[in-house]
């Protein structure tokens, strides 16, 4: 009897000890969201969002470019990104014993763990190196890279869950093969394959690393993907770790603005898929 | 575009373009962080005059001789003068260009000191740097400065991480002056630091000394200026314990005398006279003698007229640097009018 | 459409469709149109792991041809008499990283764990979707939140406090600079927990109840049954979770280097500035004056990337091993 209550003291100690184990894993969290809210929201006013910087030193200015700047190479690494990865991603759940399938799956995954700096020197060396001038693109193809592997695993996943009840009656009512795989189980699939895209959007947008030597930076509003661009992350880089207050002021509001785009793409996608596997019971 | 999301995005950015403002022309440019404050304002300045954009990223010394070198940018900026070897990857095409006089400061963090600056000498200076001197109260120290408040505590020595004009101005004067440190290290844009943290740009160190207690490092004095850290007083070669003024950068200065066709390599640390700074250097942009693209060479141009100009070199007095000496100036509005695209002197 | 979903292929076209046109093998030149376009897509992958490899080889090629596998082995950084050996990087990528794990290991599992087994089932998934939102937290911000939040309170309270209790250990002694080996290793584990406890949740959620139900028939207390018939089914996943922390740890870079002190050098003060692969890459890359020592950090990228290969590589395998055949997650939700 005293040896199983004993045992019973132990177990609801480690009990005890776990749910603290939560309550700090929890606090990081709410720190770093709370310091962002407490240092940032502060300078987040219009001219945040409108201005340009001021030289070094001075205080004001805001951070147009930089907005500019991510949508921008966000954007072409959409463009060039999105495609591939949603082939492949449809290849590989289509044709899942294809041994082409099995290698890019595979590798995809080898890509999702490999380290953003690298995927940005590989960008320097294709592209930077090659052209003999940084930008926007080479960044836009570092982002492109990380993002791809990502979209395809995603994308496989959800047209996977496609059951094949719905291929075969399709099949079965004359629709040819590809017809059923793009109209019906890609329509099917068509938001869990969004919500992958957008938690992809949501991972390139923070990334600093692969722009550090492509995408390089600017002080300038430009649009152009041929030359150095800004980005927010960049921008929050250099800002904290320079020695002006001002931009200390500037990095905390960007970082805040960052953060809060991440987490609304990382939280709708979270929810929507929430919402597709309640319907599919 | 399939995606609905990525359609909203580029729409907003064309809004957001449309609103933007028109350049004719643009330059990209990158290196030293030493006179970054300075260009920083002069670029604003100039693309508000010319409507040309220069884009300049502040990556240190080396990153500025290295995409130079590259050719991934328009223009470099050092305070380190390139090498015999750098010029010759270059097969000779490369002018440097000096822009202003800076000095290389000691800045620390003692806020038991009070506000009597540091007295330091070359070398106490080393022998810090070297990690043999690892405490504040350490009596070298001391004998510079008697009375003063000096804690036992740790030294806490911040020097570059990244390659750096600053660190060689800094290195090359250590050299001049310890002859322990430049066998054991020598002069460069990056050295193998015997002791100390990293920080990246003269920004990163300014900001790791503000943010240390006990701590010591280099950087250009605006940094330490505007960010009201302390400057230590150092002694020169004449034995006068020198101030980073601009007369004392400027007296520096005079002591190298540049003759007619120079290429403004000089290294003015260390120099003779009674008021000299003992740590002082130009700074220079690297262009390329000979530019290829008819547009980049004409507004590179211009703007090197431009900012030997009293109006772009007032600016700089306003933020601390030390102009260029009129003798200077001469010399380099002729070396720019000989600069050349495509074989033929830019119109 | 009245015909039941379940009506097998041998319906034939209906007749007032025309014929398709079939090209190699009974398929239209659609279908294999399409299939094209999409093996391009898949082939695309392969190709640029290919093409990475390989430019991280040619860029290498200089530094591995004058200090072949000495690289791995020597620790002089030294640009001014062009020495390069990446010992510190290595080092402090591997210690800051192992680190960061025995930190957030106990607390990933101890989370995942409670919200399986013993949390209450309102709390479970809106607990467990806050921890995941420590993942979508770019690196750069939690180095912002590092330099000017985790670092001050390190250096004026925790280390300190650590120096003088623990200050016989060589592990605490030294100046407090702030910027340190576990200021990083803090920050790292940070970013990795959320990976490790989602993880590790799936596996647990995959164990069947009748193992835990088993061992509570056998007179088990809760945390014993957990501790003997639960976790070792997950063994294997688990493990596969930390390794998964593992190579997160190991490639993270804008984080670790605003707050790890930049300095190639090997110490045995977890007090004492360090450097990692990752974070060398960064701040030296663009500023390499000499060829060789843009080479140099292209070999240490190219040593990250094998490095971090492998260890993702093992850590899928074993993860695949425990939840093959079990429903996906989602469960229990």
């Amino acid at each position: 009897m005293k040896r199983r209550g004993l045992r019973r003291w132990i177990s609801n100690g480690m009990v005890v000890i776990m749910a603290v184990a939560v309550v700090v894993a929890v606090m990081p969290l709410l720190l770093i969201l709370g310091t962002l809210v407490v240092k940032g929201a502060g300078s987040i006013n219009l001219a945040f969002f409108t201005q340009t910087p001021v030289p070094a030193g001075e205080t004001g200015g805001g951070v147009a470019h930089a907005i500019v700047g991510t949508l921008m190479i966000v954007g072409a690494a959409c463009v060039i990104g999105l495609p591939i990865g949603i082939s492949a991603g449809i290849f590989c759940a289509e044709y899942p014993a294809n041994p082409l399938a099995r290698t890019t799956r595979f590798l995809a995954d080898v890509m999702i763990g490999t380290p953003s700096i690298v995927v940005g020197l590989f960008a320097w060396t294709w592209i930077v190196a090659r052209q003999r001038h940084f930008s926007g693109f080479a960044g836009s193809a570092a982002l492109a890279v990380l993002m791809v592997p990502m979209v395809m695993r995603t994308t496989e996943e959800l047209i996977k869950l496609v059951p094949n009840s719905l291929r075969e009656a399709a099949l079965a009512l004359g629709y040819p093969r590809w017809r059923t795989s793009l109209v019906i189980v890609v329509r099917t699939a068509l938001p869990g394959i969004v919500t992958g895209v957008l938690l992809a959007v949501a991972r390139v947008a923070g990334e600093t690393a692969p722009l550090l030597f492509t995408a390089l930076g600017s002080q300038f509003m430009s649009t152009d993907l041929k030359a150095p661009l800004a980005a927010l992350p960049l921008v929050v880089f250099t800002y904290a770790t320079g020695p002006y207050e001002d931009w200390h002021r500037l990095a905390w509001a960007t970082a805040l603005v960052l953060i809060i785009v991440v987490m609304l793409l990382s939280i709708a996608a979270r929810l929507a898929t929430r919402q597709r596997f309640d319907r599919k019971g | 575009m399939r995606n609905p999301v990525m359609r909203a995005g580029a729409a907003l950015a064309a809004l957001i373009v449309a609103a933007g403002p028109a350049c004719s022309q643009s330059l990209v440019g990158a290196g030293a962080t030493f006179p970054y404050p300075l260009y920083s304002k002069w670029f604003d300045a100039y693309n508000k005059k010319a409507r040309v954009q220069i884009n300049y990223q502040s990556i240190g010394s080396g990153g500025g001789i290295r995409q130079f070198t590259q050719g991934t940018v328009d223009f470099g900026a050092s305070d380190s003068p390139m090498t015999d070897e750098q010029m010759a990857a270059l097969k000779g095409n490369v002018v440097h260009i000096p822009t202003v006089l800076g000095a290389v400061v000691l800045t620390y963090n003692l806020p038991a000191l009070g506000a009597t600056p540091l007295k330091l000498d070359g070398a106490t200076i080393a022998d810090i740097f070297l990690g043999k001197v690892t405490q504040w109260n350490h009596p070298k120290i001391g004998a510079l400065n008697p009375g003063a408040n000096l804690p036992k505590t740790d030294i806490i020595v911040v020097h570059r991480s990244d390659g750096s004009g600053t660190t060689f101005v800094f290195v090359d004067y250590l050299s001049k002056v310890s002859p322990e440190w430049k066998s054991k290290v020598g002069a460069a844009t990056s050295v193998s630091w015997p002791v100390g943290l990293g920080g990246k740009g003269n920004e990163g160190v300014t900001q790791q000394v503000k943010q240390t207690g006990g701590s010591i490092g280099y950087v250009e004095l605006v940094y330490a200026l505007s960010n009201k850290l302390p400057v230590s007083l150092v002694k020169n070669a004449a034995g006068q314990y020198a101030s980073a003024s601009l007369e004392a950068v400027t007296a520096a200065a005079a002591g190298a005398k540049l003759e007619k066709g120079t290429d403004f390599r000089v290294s003015i640390t260390n120099a003779a006279g009674a008021k000299s700074y003992p740590i002082a250097s130009y700074t220079w942009l690297l262009v390329k003698n000979d530019t290829p693209d008819a547009g980049k060479a004409k507004s590179l141009k211009d703007f090197l007229a431009w900012m030997v100009t009293p109006e772009a070199q007032k600016m700089a007095a306003d933020l601390g640097y030390a102009p260029l000496p009129d003798d200077v100036s001469g010399l380099v509005r002729e070396r720019i009018k000989t600069l050349k695209s495509g074989g033929r002197p830019i119109a | 459409m009245s015909e039941p979903v379940g009506a097998v292929a041998e319906a034939a076209v209906p007749p007032s469709q025309p014929r398709i046109q079939t090209g190699l093998g009974g398929r239209s030149w659609a279908d294999l149109g399409f299939r094209g376009v999409l093996t391009l897509g898949a082939l695309a992958v392969p190709l640029l792991m290919a093409f990475l490899v390989w430019e991280l080889w040619v860029g290498s090629r200089l530094a591995i041809g004058r200090y072949g596998l000495d690289f791995l082995v020597s620790s002089a950084w030294d640009p001014v008499a062009q020495q390069f050996g990446a010992v510190p990087l290595i080092f402090g990528t591997l210690v800051s990283s192992l680190l960061a794990l025995v930190i957030a290991v106990p607390l990933s599992l101890g989370v995942a764990i409670f919200l399986t087994e013993f949390a209450p089932q309102a709390i479970r998934q809106p607990v467990a979707f806050l921890i995941e939102l420590l993942a979508a937290i770019p690196s750069v911000v939690y180095g912002l939140w590092g330099i000017f939040f985790l670092i001050p309170f390190l250096r004026e309270h925790i280390f300190p406090f650590l120096r003088s209790a623990l200050g016989f250990l060589p592990l605490f002694q030294g100046p407090i600079y702030g910027q340190s080996m576990l200021a990083a290793a803090i920050i790292l584990a940070i970013m990795v927990m959320p990976y490790i406890m989602s993880v590790s949740r799936e596996v647990l959620l995959a164990v069947p109840a009748s193992q835990r139900e088993a061992a509570q028939a056998l007179g088990a207390t809760r945390w014993e049954a957990v501790i003997t018939a639960v976790v070792p089914y997950a063994k294997s996943g688990i493990i596969g979770a930390v390794i998964l922390g593992l190579g997160r740890a190991l490639g993270e870079t804008m984080a670790v280097t605003m707050v790890i002190g930049n300095r190639h050098e090997i110490a045995a003060s977890l007090f004492a500035p360090g450097y990692t692969m990752a974070a060398a890459i960064a701040n030296e890359f663009t500023e390499a004056v000499e060829d060789v020592h843009l080479s140099a950090l292209t070999y240490v990228a190219l040593v990250l990337f094998m490095v971090t290969v492998l260890v993702n590589a093992g850590a899928r395998l074993l993860i695949w091993r425990v939840t093959r055949g079990a429903p996906t997650g989602g469960q229990g939700l």
